[in-house]
């Protein structure tokens, strides 16, 4: 096969990859792990607000 | 205490600490070498301190020094925090301190030596080169085996872009680094002619968009919602942001090299691919920005979050100016003056350098168990000394190089160019002065955050948290 018919294959396999991305992450499904994910910065030993200073002996 | 049970701070604290002091060093010699450009004296006609030798310092020690040491600390600190498990292999991490510094030291000695390969951005020779893959890969061991043994299920976005940066930075200093060495300290690139340069600026941009883009984004989506005290705007678009990144950086190298001997089908493809390069830098601009959704009045009274709010417009700003700039019709105005220089920055003073300093603001106390730093006002006044000396020297920068650009294209009707390059450089000299004004403004404001960190950990005592016993998205 010609190198520049695969260099077109992998640009609209790349392509393809990316809108199948977009479409994941806004689907229904991701919804609650990417919530869940989201919270993981205030997921410590902190202070209610989340800027506490609870890293404090 | 079981050392298990505790985040390793240590080596954030170094790396924390050492910011602050290469920070002052790289921007100390870009104020000499702006300065040599208005006054050409000030080089003392010693070899050591010639503008071609400190300029090269200049850069790494700011990019490599400042900058990288920013992001070990922060990729370290936010790793093991989102991951709710202690540092992997501590040893290892501790070398990545101790070698990064024998890395900068060799910089300072070598460059103005003149012990250089030549290739902007990766000029260190190839002993230094070694040394700087080894630290690497420590690096990566250390911060990807950490995130195998996270406590928690999800991979927290910071931790995608601190793995891109750390992973593309390795790619792209083996590949850009490839040369046959012919003694110690000299060597020629594997590469020859248009390809050498096109190797050349496929790392030289992907060091843009990885070392000082990905990763300080990773800063960036830890620390505003941290700083916040809410979550992002939209996780779902922080996951798109990082995929478009990712798909497209890689692209867009061609643009530096518009109008040369590279093919002209690969310069529209670099200029093509910048310009899509707009909307994922902006799509993050606005998620970082909407975090504060609902908390504005937050921006008025915190002056952490203003320095890392503010350092999103000036990614904003950047991301805008830098797919226009590589429009081919654009860069024939705007290529080889000053207006590239006043482009770099603003990201590198406005974007890079301003979300480094809020996020280590925010570190500092944590890393010493304070509730603060010591002064808050002394925050708020390096926020606006840096602020009014970066729109000092883009803004002088900007007018510089249009000038520049216009004069050089300037033809009489005789066919002959208007203007001698002498001429114009004659006409830069009271922007050079503006832009060594704002230079020194934002180097007085590291001084201030210097004073105020040593204030801060003077006579205390490194605390390390305690690790979260039970991970919360489990409970």
């Amino acid at each position: 096969m010609d190198i520049n018919t695969v260099r077109s294959i992998v640009t609209v396999v790349a392509f393809a990859a990316f809108i199948a991305i977009v479409l994941w992450a806004y689907s229904d499904r991701s919804k609650a792990g990417f919530d869940q994910a989201a919270r993981l910065p205030f997921d410590e030993d902190e202070g209610e607000d989340g800027i506490g200073y609870g890293e404090r002996k | 205490m079981d050392k298990a049970k505790i985040y390793n701070y240590t080596v954030v604290r170094q790396f924390a600490l050492m910011t602050v002091v290469w920070g002052i060093v790289g921007m100390l010699v870009g104020v000499l070498i702006a300065a040599q450009l208005r006054w050409p004296e000030l080089n003392f006609d010693i070899p050591w301190l010639s503008y071609g030798r400190l300029r090269p310092l200049h850069t790494n020690a700011v990019i490599f020094a400042f900058g990288g040491s920013s992001l070990f600390a922060t990729s370290y600190y936010v790793v093991q925090r989102t991951c709710h498990t202690r540092l992997y292999a501590g040893g290892l991490a501790a070398f990545t301190f101790w070698g990064w510094q024998a890395v900068i030291v060799l910089a300072a000695v070598t460059l103005p030596l003149g012990l250089t390969s030549g290739k902007e951005y990766a000029e260190l020779e190839w002993p230094i080169d070694i040394l700087i893959t080894l630290v690497w890969v420590s690096y990566a061991i250390v911060f990807f085996g950490t995130i195998a043994k996270r406590k928690t299920p999800h991979i927290y976005v910071a931790n995608w872009f601190f793995g891109a940066f750390i992973l593309t930075v390795a790619i792209l200093h083996l590949v850009n680094s490839a040369a046959v060495p012919v003694s110690f300290w000299k060597s020629y690139s594997a590469y020859a002619g248009v390809q050498d340069a096109m190797v050349q600026w496929w790392y030289g941009h992907n060091a843009v968009g990885f070392f000082l883009t990905a990763g300080f984004l990773g800063m960036m989506y830890y620390f505003i919602p941290k700083q916040a005290g809410r979550p992002v705007y939209s996780y779902r678009l922080s996951v798109v942001h990082f995929w478009a990144l990712i798909f497209t950086y890689m692209w867009a190298g061609p643009h530096h090299l518009h109008y040369t001997a590279l093919p002209d089908w690969a310069q529209s493809l670099g200029m093509v691919f910048s310009l899509i390069l707009l909307a994922p830098s902006w799509g993050g601009m606005i998620n970082g920005m909407m975090t504060l959704s609902g908390a504005w009045h937050k921006l008025r009274q915190d002056p952490i979050l203003k320095f890392l709010i503010v350092s999103l417009s000036f990614y904003g700003m950047s991301t805008f100016e830098g797919p226009m700039m590589s429009i081919k019709t654009v860069n024939a105005l705007s290529h080889y003056t000053d207006w590239t220089i006043g482009h770099v920055h603003s990201g590198a003073l406005g974007w890079v350098g301003l979300v480094a300093m809020g996020s280590i603001y925010y570190l500092i106390p944590r890393l010493y168990g304070r509730a603060t730093m010591y002064s808050v006002p002394l925050i708020n006044m390096h926020f606006w000394m840096a602020t009014i000396g970066i729109v000092l020297y883009i803004a002088a920068m900007w007018i510089a190089g249009v000038m520049q650009g216009l004069l050089w294209r300037a033809v009489s009707s005789d066919g002959t160019l208007t203007y001698s390059f002498v001429e114009v450089v004659k006409y830069t000299y009271p922007f050079y002065t503006i832009r060594l004004l704002g230079g020194l403004l934002y180097l007085a404001g590291m001084f201030v955050m210097a004073y105020n960190v040593w204030k801060t950990v003077a006579g205390q005592v490194g605390v390390n948290a305690p690790i979260p016993a039970v991970a919360a998205a489990h409970a």
